[in-house]
């Protein structure tokens, strides 16, 4: 009787301690899942296509490097209560505000672009036209957020996550040899040799891991959800998850097209989804609808986090939890961003593959700033008192970030000269 | 008329802003030890790098 009854109590511990998980996971989650958007699908179907499962060992090394980042990002979010760019203005003064700020703004609608290439790839494999697709998205994505909670947002989001995890059906389905991907995936080898292909790939992999909007997306959204200091714990927990959950789909994309698609070139997702659909309809119809949500949920948090930032900065009301009226602005620059986003890629002759390349350029020139921002101003004991970087911290994020900051300055490079790594 | 005296309305509220902004951020709250001054100065001349290497191939692309 005695032990039934402690069973019971920690089945009561457990069960307490998942829901109020549930109450406060969504940041850590949101922003790790989102990270899998129409770009980084492409780089993990091209990676698979290209070595096969040779390069899975490598992306579970991505496990760590993205959440240390992102957990600096939700201690600072909840102690100071600003979001990134806040705090950047705030830390180091107005000349590096606004470089952050612009730069963020032209990241952010450059990669929404990308986003929009990836849902109309995607629902084009259907027979979709791509303006109905643009105008299907932004009106999911103002429903969305027209409500006016925080949490009816974040619980839609996840809902979206949840698509995410389509890959991993997917994968089963095309029947991949288990020893084979245990045998070739999780010991460290660079097929062909670490030559300029290789190194491409590799940089392309970590480029999609940490991207800059994730560091002030996720920051916001800590705000604007209220954690405090008390919630950090649960905050880490949640983007721990997140970053598992992100690599583990990375991985089944990966074993997808590795299995199928080995040795075939892929240069976007929806060429991967087609050439899918041409071997077997519906795991094709299943990485089709998977790249629609990744890019849908992509554009969901990209658009919020430049909303956010410009709130933060010009004192607007910045919140989801507030009404259209309440926040014109907030929503004013959501919705502009979306819809002109969206237009561009319906112009006729729209340059899309240089805009793909230039996101890659520009990206360099934000995400080395936001992060070393980010490592200085998780160091300043005034402000962050006991949740200060200790002395590991600093060495395990410090070295992340230098390897970051070169590998994805090596891959906007290659970008901006191709033939430079060759 | 009313038209472009709003709009000159509006652009100037916005240059306010933006000077007020300036105002309150003008100097950084965040103690410029060694450390952070190296580290500013280290991502000043690598975007001064980036920048020139961005005008070398808009250069470039010109002149082909």
């Amino acid at each position: 009787m005695n032990f039934i009854t402690r069973l019971y109590y920690q089945y009561r511990r457990a069960w307490k301690a998942v829901m109020l998980y549930l109450v406060i996971s969504g940041p850590g989650l949101v922003v790790m899942i989102a990270d899998n958007d129409a770009g980084g699908i492409t780089t993990y179907a091209a990676t698979g296509a290209r070595y096969g499962y040779n390069l899975i060992w490598f992306l579970i090394i991505l496990i760590p490097v993205a959440y240390y980042i992102q957990e600096m990002t939700v201690r600072l979010g909840a102690v100071t209560k600003r979001g990134h760019a806040e705090a950047i203005f705030d830390g180091f003064g107005s000349f590096w505000g606004w470089f952050s700020l612009i730069d963020l703004m032209l990241v952010d609608w450059l990669t929404l672009v990308t986003e929009f290439i990836g849902m109309t790839a995607a629902m084009r494999i259907f027979g979709i036209p791509d303006w109905l697709t643009i105008l299907a998205v932004c009106l999911l994505m103002g429903i969305i957020v027209i409500n006016g909670r925080y949490w009816t947002w974040e619980k839609i989001a996840l809902a979206f996550c949840f698509f995410n995890l389509i890959y991993i059906p997917a994968a089963f389905m095309v029947g991949p040899s288990a020893r084979q991907i245990v045998r070739e995936g999780l010991v460290p080898n660079f097929p062909g040799g670490l030559n300029g292909d290789m190194f491409f790939f590799l940089m392309a992999n970590i480029g999609t891991t940490i991207a800059p909007w994730m560091l002030f997306f996720q920051q916001s959204s800590v705000v604007d959800k209220g954690m405090t200091e008390k919630d950090i714990p649960w905050g880490r927990a949640d983007t721990f998850i997140g970053s598992l959950v992100t690599v583990i789909v990375a991985i089944f994309i990966v074993v997808l097209t590795g299995t199928v698609l080995s040795g075939v070139e892929i240069n976007d997702a929806g060429q991967a989804s087609a050439a899918l659909w041409e071997k077997d309809r519906y795991v094709g119809a299943m990485m089709a609808i998977g790249l629609f949500d990744a890019g849908l949920l992509g554009a969901i948090c990209i658009s919020l986090a430049s909303s956010w930032a410009f709130g933060e900065i010009f004192g607007w009301a910045h919140s989801l939890n507030a009404k259209i009226k309440e926040a014109p602005w907030f929503y004013a620059n959501y919705f502009f961003t979306l819809i002109t986003a969206g237009l561009i890629v319906l112009i006729p002759g729209a340059p899309l593959v240089v805009i793909t390349l230039f996101v890659q350029v520009v990206a360099v020139t934000l995400l080395p700033a936001a992060l070393v921002f980010l490592i200085l101003l998780l160091n300043d004991e005034p402000t962050m008192g006991e949740f200060c970087n200790t002395f590991s911290q600093n060495i395990i994020g410090g070295t992340i970030v230098v390897t970051i900051i070169v590998l994805s300055t090596c891959y906007g490079l290659s970008a901006l000269f191709p033939n430079l790594f060759v | 008329m009313p038209l472009v005296q709003s709009i000159s309305t509006s652009i100037a509220g916005h240059i306010e802003k933006i000077r007020e902004i300036n105002r309150r951020y003008a100097t950084s709250r965040i103690q410029m030890s060694t450390t952070v001054r190296v580290a500013l100065l280290a991502l000043r001349l690598y975007l001064l790098f980036l920048v020139g290497l961005l005008a070398f191939k808009f250069i470039t692309v010109l002149t082909q």
